[in-house]
C-alpha cells in the first residue's frame, strides 16, 4: 500500500505539466479530460488508501522517494507519510477537489485561459497533497508555499484587472509573513531535535521539553504564526475577503475547503508540541474566539455574496482554532471535514448564481431565485442549514455542537470562550438566514440568463449529499455512542479529556439551538417581516458607524496600510536613488570641484608659472633654513 | 691652483646675477627678453659652479660649467627657433597675448 | 592539463573570433559558440569522470594540479589547481558563457569580433580566478577579467555606458589594489616568519600574524571581495554597470563576476585568516542582513527593470555574506548553492529584460503591462524566475537560502530572523515585477512576438536547471562537500581556542 503513495501527488503533477506544456494546443475537451482525470485518479488512490486504513486504523503508510538534501545530519527526504489524520485531509482534498474540477469544467469553459486555469488547479492539488503527506517539515513547507503560489496565481487569474493582481499579492505577502514564522520555527526544531522528521519530533518532544517549557513556548508560537497566516486568523486574516477576486471554483477549493485549513492541519499534526505549551493553546483558543466574532460581525453586513462566504469561512476556521485551543482535536478535524463539504457547496452554488445572473455579486440585486433556480436553492439551503447548525438535521450541528461543548467542558475550556462561541453561533445563523432571504426570497431583481448545466449541477448534488450525511459520522455523547469519526482518528490524535462540569451537554445543545433560531429570527425580522426598519435604523449615526466598521472588516486593511504599507512605500520612494550611491556621487562631485578650481592655476601665462616656481623655491629654501 | 679668498663676494655676484635674470623672466613681456634673462640665470649658476670648483680645488665645477654652456647653446637654438615660429604664427612676441594653453 | 587547456582554449578562441571578423561579420559568433561549447563539454566530462572522487576519506585534496615556474626568484609560479568548489564554479562559468554567446546572437551587430574577444577573455579571466592558487597569479587573473568587462560595458552598453564603465572600473580597480597590498603584506609576513618567500596558497595557509597586522591584511582582501560581491556599502557600481551593460554583460556580471567575490572569501579569507574572520563575524553578518533588506527595499522602488534586478542581486548576495560568516557546513553549502542558483535565476531575469528591451525598446516597467496576453510563454518564464528569486520551495534558490538561514540560525538567531523577513520583501518586489510587466491592463503595443526558438532553448535550459537544483541539489552538494568540510574543520580547529559557539549540539 505504501508504494501507492507517490501516485497521489504524481497524478495532479502530471496533469499540471501536461497542461502547462501543451495545454494551449489542446481542445477544451482534452483539457477537461486531463484536468479532471488527474484529480479523479488521485481520488481513486486516496479512496483505496482510505479503505485499507479503515480496516487497519492503527497503521500508517510511509514511503521515501529520494533524499532531497543530505548534509551531515540534515537529511530531509521526499518522504510521504499517511496516517488517519492525513487520510481525512487526503479524502477531502481529492474528493472535493475532483468535484470542484468537474464543476470548473463547465464554469470556466468559455475562458480563453481554460488550460492555464486547469493546470494551476492541478498544481494546487499536488501541492496540497504534498503538504498533508509530508513526513518532514521541509517537504511540508514545500507544499505550504506551493499552495500559496497557486492561490496567488488563481486569485489573480483574471489578470487584466489591477485589483485582482493587488488582491493576489496581498494574499501571498500576508501568508508569506506567516510562512517565515513557520520557517524559523522549523529551524528552531532542527537544532532542538537534529532532525526535521515530523514523527521523530513528535515522539521526542514530550521527553526532551519536559523541563524546558520556554523552548516549547517559542517553537509553538512560531508554528502558530505560520498557521495564522495560512488559515486567515486574526491578526493575519484580512487577505481572505479580497481573495474572492478569483473564480468561484478557486474560492471553493482553495479559500474554503482546503488551503485555508492548512493551519488547522499543522496544529493538529503537531498536537504533541502544543500540548507542552498550555499558554499557546490558550492563545489559539482566544485567537479562534476573537476571529470568529470579528468575522461573524463583518459577514452580517456584506453586500457581496462571496464576501459573506469569505467572512463566514474565516469565522468557521475560527471555530476550528477554538477547538484546537481547548484540546478538542478530533472535533476540530470533524468540523474541518463538514465545513469543507458545505462551504465548497456554498461557494459553488454562489458561483452558479453569479454566473446565472451575469456576474452579479450584490445580494441586494438578487432575490426571488427560489423558483427560478430550484436546484441551486435546495442545495444552497442544505449547505446553509449546516452552516447555521440547524439542530439534529444538519451536519453543522453535530460538528459545531461538539466544539461548543468542549469549549466549556474541555481541558482548557472556560465560560468566557463558551459565551463567545455562542454569540458566534447566533451571528452565523443571522448572516446565513440574511443571505438566504436576500438571494432566494423577495422580489426578483435580476434576469436569470444562464441556468447551470449538468457538469455544474452534478457536483452540487453530490456535495449536498455529502453535507447531509457527514454529520451522522459522529454523534454527541449524550445521544448514543456512535462515534466512528473520532475512533478512526484515535490513532493519530488524542482523545479529548473532559473536566467535571455542573452543566450537562444537553443544556449546551439546547442553548446552541436557541441561538441558531434567535439568530435566524433576527434576520427574518429585519429582512422579511419588517424590511423598512433597516433604513430607519441607519439614520442613527452610531448604527451607521457600526455598519461601516463591519462592512470594512473593522478597518484592518486601513490599519495595516497605515502601519506597514505606507511607511514602506514612503521609505522606498525616498530612497529610490540610493543614499549610499549618493554618497559616492558626492565624492565624485567633490573631486570634480577640486580639480576645476585647481585647474584655474594653469592659466597659460608663462610668467605666472615662473612666479609659482620662484615662490615654491623660496618657500623650500626658507623651510630649509628655518628648520 | 690657488683658492680665491673672496669666495663670498663671487657667490654674491652670482646670486645677484641670478636674481636679475629671474626678475627679467618674471617681469618682461617680450619673449625674447625672457629668453635672454634665462641665459643670465644660467650663467649665474655657471659662475657659482666655477667659484665653488676653484674653492674646493676640484675639476667638477668647470666640468659642470662646460655642461651648462653646451646645454645653454642647445636651449638657445631651440628656444630661438620656437620664438621664430611663435612670431610667425602670432605676429607678436608678447607673452601675455599668446597664452592659449590653460586648463 | 585540462586546467591550462581551458584557459588557453578560451583565450585562443577569443583571439580567433577577433581575427575572423575580417572574413565575415557573423563568423565571430560561431567561433565563440564553438569555443564555449567545447569548454563546457570539457568541464562536464571532467566532472563526471571525477565524480567518484568527492569523498571525505581519503582526506580531500586537489583533483587536478598544474604547476609551472614563472618568476622563481620571487616565489611566483603559474600554479593552477581545482577542487570540487572550483569545479562547480568553473562549470557555471562555461555554462553561462555559452548562454552569453547565445543571447548576444542578434543583439550585437557592431564590432562583433572585438565583442566576442572580450566576452571570451572575461571567461578566461574568471576561469583563471577560480583555478589559480598562486596569489600573484590570482591577482593577475583578477585584473584580466576586469578590463574586457570594462570594454564590454563601455562600447556596447546603453546611454550612460561610459559613466557606468568608469564607475565599475574604479570600484573594482581601487579595491583590487587594496588586495594587491594585502597579498604583498601576506607575502612578506610569511617570508619573515619562515624565511621562505612565496605566493603559493597552500604554503601561506598556516601563517600566523601579529595582532593588528593580520586584521588589516584580511581587510584588504575582504574589501576587494566585498566590492565584487557586492556587499553594502560597496554596491553602488552594480546597478549602473548592470543596467548599462549589454545583455551578455549583465548576465556575466551577475552570473559569474559577482561569484568571484564570494569565491575569494571562501578560498582565501576564511582559510588564511580564520581567527581574524571570526573576530569580524558579527559585524559582517549584520552587513549581510542589512544588504538583504536594503537591496530588497531599493529593488521595490526601481522603475528601470535592469536596475531593479541589479538590486535584487544585492539582496541575494547579502545572504551569501551571512552564510560565509556563519562558519558551519550547512550555511557554507547554502552559499555554494546560492552562488549557482542566483547566477541562474538572476541571469535568466536579465535575459528576459534583454528580450523585452529588444521588443519594446525600453527598460521602464512603467511603460509595460499586460504582456502576458501577447507573450504567454515569456510571461510564464518571467513568473517562474520571479518565483525562483523570491525563494519559493521547489526552486534551487529556496534550498540555498534555507540552508544559509538554517546554518546562520545556529549561532546568530536574531540575524537570521531579520534576514528571513527579507524573504517577505523579496516576495513583494518579485511579484511587483510580474505585475508591472506581464499582468494588469494591456498597453498599446503593436505586434509582439513570443519566444523565438533560440530564446526558448535558452530559457528552457535555465528553467530546467533551476528546478533540477531545487529538487535534486545533491550532486552539487556532494561535489562541494569535501572542500566545505575541510574548511569547516579548519575553522573549528581555530574556534576551539578563540571562539565559543552559542549553540551546543545535543
Amino acid at each position: 500500500m505504501s508504494n501507492l503513495l507517490w501516485l497521489l501527488p504524481a497524478f495532479p503533477f502530471l496533469g499540471f505539466v501536461l497542461l502547462t506544456a501543451i495545454g494551449k494546443r489542446l481542445s477544451s475537451r482534452h483539457v477537461a479530460l486531463i484536468g479532471v482525470g488527474s484529480i479523479t485518479l488521485a481520488g481513486i488512490v486516496s479512496l483505496i488508501l482510505g479503505i485499507s486504513l479503515l480496516q487497519h486504523p492503527l497503521e500508517h503508510y510511509s514511503h521515501t522517494l529520494w533524499i532531497w538534501i543530505d548534509i551531515g545530519n540534515f537529511q530531509p527526504g521526499m518522504g510521504l507519510y499517511v496516517d488517519t489524520l492525513a487520510m481525512v485531509f487526503l479524502f477531502v482534498i481529492t474528493v472535493v477537489g475532483a468535484l470542484i474540477h468537474v464543476y470548473a469544467c463547465e464554469f470556466m469553459e468559455k475562458d480563453p485561459d481554460y488550460s492555464r486555469f486547469m493546470s494551476c488547479m492541478n498544481l494546487f492539488v499536488c501541492a496540497m497533497l504534498l503538504l498533508v503527506m509530508a513526513d518532514n517539515f521541509l517537504l511540508l513547507y514545500l507544499g505550504w508555499e506551493g499552495v500559496g503560489l497557486c492561490s496567488y496565481m488563481l486569485i489573480g487569474f483574471w489578470y487584466e484587472k489591477p485589483a485582482n493582481g493587488y488582491a493576489a499579492r496581498k494574499a501571498f505577502t500576508m501568508t508569506r509573513l506567516g510562512d517565515i514564522s513557520l520557517a524559523i520555527g522549523m529551524m528552531y526544531l532542527f537544532y532542538e531535535f537534529n532532525s526535521l522528521n515530523i514523527a521523530k519530533i513528535v515522539a521526542l518532544a514530550p521527553e526532551q521539553w519536559a523541563l524546558q517549557p520556554q523552548t516549547a513556548l517559542i517553537v509553538t508560537l512560531l508554528l502558530l504564526g505560520g498557521a495564522l497566516g495560512k488559515s486567515a486568523q486574526f491578526p493575519l486574516h484580512n487577505w481572505l475577503p479580497d481573495a474572492m477576486a478569483g473564480p468561484s471554483p478557486v474560492s471553493a477549493l482553495i479559500h474554503a475547503a482546503t488551503m485555508v485549513t492548512a493551519g488547522v492541519y499543522l496544529i493538529a499534526r503537531m498536537h504533541a508540541l502544543f500540548e507542552l505549551a498550555p499558554a499557546v493553546q490558550g492563545l489559539i483558543a482566544i485567537i479562534g474566539a476573537v476571529t470568529l466574532l470579528l468575522a461573524g460581525f463583518s459577514a452580517l453586513v456584506q453586500y457581496d455574496i462571496k464576501r459573506v462566504l469569505a467572512y463566514s469561512t474565516i469565522s468557521q476556521i475560527g471555530y476550528m482554532f477554538l477547538a484546537l485551543g481547548v484540546g478538542a482535536w478530533t472535533a476540530a478535524i470533524f468540523h474541518f471535514m463538514v465545513h469543507a463539504f458545505f462551504k465548497a457547496l456554498l461557494f459553488l452554488a454562489a458561483g452558479a448564481i453569479i454566473e446565472a445572473l451575469h456576474h452579479e455579486h450584490n445580494m441586494f440585486r438578487m432575490g426571488g431565485l427560489k423558483s427560478k433556480l430550484p436546484l441551486i436553492f435546495w442545495t444552497f439551503l442544505i449547505a446553509s442549514a449546516s452552516l447555521a447548525a440547524v439542530p439534529l438535521l444538519s451536519a453543522g450541528f453535530y460538528s459545531k455542537d461538539q466544539i461548543l461543548w468542549y469549549t466549556l467542558a474541555g481541558q482548557y475550556g472556560n465560560p468566557v470562550l463558551y459565551s463567545m462561541a455562542l454569540v458566534g453561533a447566533l451571528l452565523t445563523a443571522a448572516y446565513t438566514a440574511r443571505m438566504m432571504l436576500l438571494v432566494f426570497w423577495g422580489q426578483a431583481k435580476s434576469q436569470v440568463l444562464r441556468p447551470p448545466g449538468t457538469r455544474m449541477s452534478l457536483p452540487l448534488i453530490i456535495l449536498a449529499l455529502l453535507t447531509s450525511l457527514a454529520g451522522f459520522l459522529e454523534f454527541p455523547h449524550n445521544f448514543f455512542h456512535f462515534t466512528p469519526f473520532s475512533d478512526f482518528l484515535n490513532s493519530s490524535l488524542p482523545l479529548t479529556s473532559v473536566k467535571e462540569q455542573g452543566f450537562s451537554e444537553g443544556i449546551s445543545q439546547v442553548l446552541a439551538a436557541v441561538m441558531t433560531f434567535v439568530g435566524a429570527y433576527i434576520a427574518y425580522y429585519f429582512y422579511h417581516l419588517r424590511p423598512n426598519l433597516l433604513p430607519v435604523l441607519k439614520e442613527q449615526s452610531w448604527l451607521l458607524f457600526l455598519q461601516q466598521l463591519w462592512l470594512k472588516g473593522w478597518y484592518f486593511d486601513q490599519l495595516y496600510d497605515f502601519l506597514w504599507v505606507r511607511p514602506f512605500q514612503w521609505i522606498t520612494a525616498k530612497n529610490k536613488e540610493d543614499v549610499i550611491d549618493g554618497w559616492y556621487s558626492s565624492l565624485t562631485s567633490a573631486t570634480r570641484t577640486m580639480s576645476d578650481s585647481l585647474s584655474l592655476l594653469q592659466s597659460g601665462s608663462l610668467r605666472w608659472y615662473v612666479m609659482g616656481m620662484v615662490l615654491g623655491a623660496i618657500l623650500l629654501l626658507s623651510l630649509q633654513i628655518l628648520l | 691652483m690657488n683658492t680665491p679668498d673672496n669666495i663670498e663676494s663671487i657667490l654674491l655676484l652670482a646670486a645677484l646675477l641670478f636674481c636679475i635674470g629671474m626678475a627679467g623672466v618674471m617681469i618682461r613681456k617680450n619673449i625674447l627678453f625672457m629668453l635672454l634673462s634665462v641665459e643670465v640665470m644660467l650663467n649665474a649658476s655657471g659662475l657659482a659652479f666655477i667659484a665653488a670648483g676653484a674653492y674646493w680645488g676640484q675639476p667638477d665645477g668647470q666640468v659642470m660649467f662646460l655642461f651648462i654652456l653646451a646645454m645653454a647653446a642647445a636651449e638657445v637654438s631651440i628656444g630661438l627657433a620656437l620664438i621664430l615660429q611663435i612670431y610667425h604664427l602670432h605676429r607678436s612676441l608678447d607673452i601675455d597675448k599668446i597664452k592659449e594653453m590653460n586648463g | 592539463m585540462i586546467l591550462l587547456s581551458l584557459i588557453v582554449l578560451l583565450m585562443l578562441g577569443g583571439a580567433l573570433s577577433y581575427l575572423s571578423e575580417r572574413l565575415n561579420p557573423y563568423a565571430p559568433r560561431w567561433v565563440a559558440l564553438l569555443t564555449t561549447l567545447t569548454s563546457f563539454v570539457l568541464v562536464i566530462i571532467f566532472w563526471l569522470g571525477h565524480y567518484h572522487r568527492f569523498t571525505l576519506s581519503p582526506a580531500p585534496n586537489w583533483l587536478e594540479e598544474f604547476r609551472l615556474e614563472w618568476i622563481p626568484t620571487f616565489g611566483i609560479s603559474f600554479h593552477l589547481a581545482i577542487d570540487g568548489l572550483s569545479l562547480i564554479l568553473l562549470a557555471l562559468t562555461c555554462f553561462l558563457g555559452l548562454l552569453a554567446v547565445l543571447c548576444s546572437w542578434r543583439e550585437i551587430q557592431e564590432r562583433t569580433g572585438f565583442f566576442y574577444f572580450n566576452l571570451l577573455w572575461i571567461l578566461a579571466g574568471v576561469a583563471g580566478v577560480f583555478m589559480a592558487i598562486d596569489l600573484f597569479l590570482f591577482y593577475f587573473f583578477w585584473e584580466i577579467m576586469l578590463i574586457p568587462m570594462y570594454f564590454l560595458i563601455g562600447i556596447w552598453g546603453g546611454h550612460k555606458r561610459v559613466y557606468a564603465a568608469y564607475k565599475f572600473f574604479i570600484f573594482t580597480q581601487a579595491s583590487g589594489l587594496l588586495m594587491l597590498l594585502s597579498i604583498l603584506g601576506l607575502y612578506y609576513s610569511h617570508g619573515q616568519l619562515t624565511g621562505h618567500y612565496t605566493f603559493n596558497y597552500t604554503e601561506l595557509l598556516g601563517t600566523t600574524f601579529s595582532d593588528p597586522r593580520g586584521f588589516w591584511l584580511m581587510m584588504g582582501f575582504c574589501i576587494a571581495f566585498a566590492v565584487k560581491l557586492p556587499l553594502i556599502p560597496f554596491h553602488a557600481w552594480l546597478p549602473d554597470a548592470h543596467s548599462e551593460a549589454p545583455t551578455a554583460g549583465s548576465l556575466l556580471l551577475a552570473g559569474i563576476l559577482l561569484k568571484t567575490g564570494a569565491y575569494g572569501l571562501l578560498r582565501f579569507v576564511l582559510p588564511i585568516f580564520p581567527v581574524q574572520a571570526m573576530e569580524i563575524a558579527t559585524p559582517a553578518m549584520w552587513l549581510g542582513v542589512t544588504g538583504v533588506l536594503y537591496g530588497a527595499f531599493l529593488a521595490f522602488s526601481q522603475t528601470d527593470l535592469k536596475r531593479l534586478i541589479a538590486y535584487t542581486s544585492v539582496s541575494h548576495m547579502g545572504f551569501v555574506m551571512m552564510g560565509l560568516f556563519a562558519f558551519n557546513e550547512l550555511a557554507l553549502q547554502g552559499v555554494v548553492m546560492q552562488l549557482i542558483t542566483h547566477a541562474i535565476s538572476t541571469g535568466a531575469l536579465f535575459l528576459l529584460a534583454g528580450m523585452l528591451k529588444e521588443r519594446l525598446h525600453t527598460r521602464d516597467i512603467g511603460q509595460m503591462g499586460g504582456l502576458w496576453t501577447r507573450m504567454p510563454q515569456l510571461g510564464t518564464l518571467g513568473l517562474v524566475f520571479a518565483l525562483a528569486s523570491l525563494g519559493l520551495p521547489g526552486f534551487g534558490n529556496f534550498v540555498a537560502e534555507f540552508l544559509i538561514l538554517l546554518g546562520s540560525f545556529e549561532a546568530h538567531r536574531w540575524h537570521t530572523v531579520i534576514a528571513a523577513l527579507g524573504l517577505v520583501f523579496s516576495a513583494v518586489y518579485s511579484l511587483r515585477i510580474v505585475q508591472k510587466i506581464f499582468l494588469g491592463p494591456q498597453n498599446r503595443y503593436g505586434v509582439l512576438a513570443d519566444f523565438t526558438h533560440r530564446e526558448r532553448l535558452m530559457m528552457g535550459i535555465l528553467a530546467i536547471s533551476i528546478f533540477w537544483l531545487g529538487l535534486f541539489p545533491q550532486p552539487v552538494i556532494h561535489t562541494a562537500r569535501p572542500a566545505i568540510v575541510k574548511l569547516v574543520e579548519l575553522l573549528s580547529k581555530e574556534s576551539d581556542t578563540a571562539y565559543q559557539p552559542y549553540y551546543e549540539p545535543k
